[in-house]
């Protein structure tokens, strides 16, 4: 058992200012105490699990470290959802349709080299690679609320900046009134495709003021580390106040368009999936009530709670539908 | 067969009918029903609920094929009823976790959900049959009207499988195998009347 020096021990620990930081401390403490326990072969205590906990990086990189500031912008007052839940609780249906199936089979996916092709109505057609964009802004810590259209919710502290630093960069036409996100799909690689009825690849997008929406999210990471692969590594979206299905993985290309993109969900089933799919208590799923959703990680009497407008995030996105009849335009 | 096999053998059919409740039950207790609890309760109530009724609707079809094994009709109602009570289960837990017990969103859900209506139907079905699965009911109904009467478990067990279809997110495959065998099974009754028929003696009950 490793006792910690006084030094290693900052007084912040003591009263810790957010539960992220406490958890922080926490995975430091045991990547110590792992490397102790791994050494006296700890395999049989269970230690690869716990290493898997404080490091769940299915793909081998020295270090996950992500650097990140803190943001206004993101959201106080919830419990974080704990990092074993957000890693192992995963709709990726490119890697299986059960839940925990994405965190047993992406390992596969390739996270390097990477690159996000951007074409449409833009200037020029370009080509980013990812440790360029790691590099474009500051990566913020960003809290962000997670609601799936299944009415079930996290709380996840994502690392990226605004999408909206990444349009600038990629100079878009006026005449660009929707962004369209394309995943990676490779049926050899994702071997599991086939278990739904799904035309991939992956598909998503946003009208421009969304996508421009300072809470729109290029997400690079999460709990200060890069994205696991089941989590949509190396790049994703996050848009807090949509269902998640909107926030698409694994982006690989980027789109301008003129007209609304196909969305892979709005496809499926175009009575249940709207390609705005705001998160909206008065809206229901036709198959299921969305006043209610379940909170993950909590005890079975405890995770019911009643779901907020916009996810909570109203106060900042209101705006940008005022007017419109979010019954129809669902 | 001696009276101690039997025994043993719906003691062990108890056990196993009654194991994935215990488990349920305890991960309830020490919250280790994973990230989605509640899910995860309505979920293995909801396939267990099948998985026993699709069983108890296996026994005849297995009886006319393999005349031997006759024995099973004294674990069909064991099996039956311990559908009925998962099935049970799964709607107290609908009714309590996913509700809130609030009246107006059940009636809501049943109303509008068809899913839950389909639901609430296949449990309805079954609670007719459960209440009269006694002896003294066999004897008070008579053979023929009993029988009549709890030929209402193709339709719950249909009903029932529906409802599975319809919860599941579009494009999810996930009950094809329940249906399947469900299929084949209810294919199966018809199918061996019809070869009862053809054969030129009758075959052994």
């Amino acid at each position: 058992m490793l006792i910690k020096k006084p030094v290693d021990i900052p007084s912040s620990e003591i009263t810790p200012r957010s539960g992220y930081e406490w958890y922080m401390d926490r995975r430091r403490f045991l990547r110590t105490a792992l490397s102790g326990a791994a050494a006296a072969g700890g395999a049989a205590l269970g230690a690869d699990r716990l290493a898997e906990i404080a490091n769940p990086r299915t793909s081998a990189h020295a270090d996950t470290r992500l650097q990140t500031v803190k943001s206004s912008l993101s959201t106080t007052g919830e419990t974080l959802t704990s990092l074993e839940d957000v890693t192992h609780y995963n709709n990726f249906y490119e890697f299986g349709v059960q839940k925990d199936l994405p965190a047993k089979n992406a390992g596969v996916l390739p996270t390097r080299p990477w690159t996000i092709k951007v074409d449409g109505k833009v200037k020029n057609p370009k080509t980013f690679d990812i440790d360029a964009l790691l590099k474009l802004r500051p990566l913020e810590e960003r809290v962000y609320r997670h609601r799936c259209v299944e009415a079930w919710s996290m709380v996840i502290p994502w690392v990226g900046y605004s999408l909206s630093e990444f349009i600038k960069q990629c100079d878009p036409l006026p005449s660009a009134k929707y962004v369209q996100f394309l995943s990676y799909f490779d049926r050899k690689v994702e071997k599991w495709s086939d278990e739904s009825t799904i035309d991939w690849p992956y598909s998503e997008g946003l009208r421009m003021d969304e996508a421009m929406h300072p809470l729109t999210l290029l997400t690079f990471g999460l709990y200060g580390d890069v994205l696991p692969n089941q989590n949509g590594a190396p790049i994703r979206i996050a848009i807090p106040w949509k269902y998640g299905f909107k926030s698409a993985k694994s982006v690989v290309a980027v789109r301008f368009l003129d007209k609304q993109p196909s969305t892979t969900w709005n496809e499926m089933a175009p009575n249940e999936y709207g390609f705005y799919s705001n998160v909206n208590p008065n809206v229901d799923h036709p198959r299921w009530s969305q006043k209610t959703e379940r909170r993950i990680g909590l005890p079975f009497y405890a995770q019911r709670r009643t779901t907020l407008m916009f996810n909570g995030y109203a106060d900042q996105v209101a705006s940008l539908y005022t007017g419109v009849d979010l019954k129809r335009n669902f | 067969m001696k009276p101690s096999t039997l025994i043993l053998l719906k003691t062990l059919t108890w056990l196993a009918c009654l194991w994935p409740m215990g488990l349920l039950v305890y991960g309830a207790i020490t919250n280790t029903l994973g990230p989605d609890p509640t899910a995860k309760i309505e979920l293995t109530t909801g396939y267990n609920t099948l998985l026993l009724l699709i069983l108890s609707l296996a026994i005849t079809p297995v009886r006319r094929v393999i005349p031997k094994l006759g024995w099973l009709i004294q674990f069909r109602r064991l099996l039956g009823l311990f559908a009925f009570f998962y099935g049970t289960v799964h709607l107290l837990a609908y009714v309590a976790l996913y509700a809130g017990f609030d009246i107006r969103t059940m009636i809501d859900d049943i109303a509008k959900r068809r899913f839950i209506t389909i639901g609430v139907a296949a449990w309805l079905l079954l609670l007719p049959l459960a209440l009269t699965s006694t002896t003294w009911a066999i004897r008070k109904l008579g053979g023929k009207n009993w029988n009549r009467l709890h030929r209402l478990v193709y339709l719950a067990a249909v009903c029932g499988i529906i409802h599975y279809w319809w919860q599941v997110k579009t494009g999810v495959l996930s009950p094809l195998r329940l249906t399947i065998v469900l299929a084949m099974l209810l294919l199966a009754r018809p199918v061996l009347a019809w070869w009862k028929q053809r054969r030129p003696r009758p075959a052994a009950a």
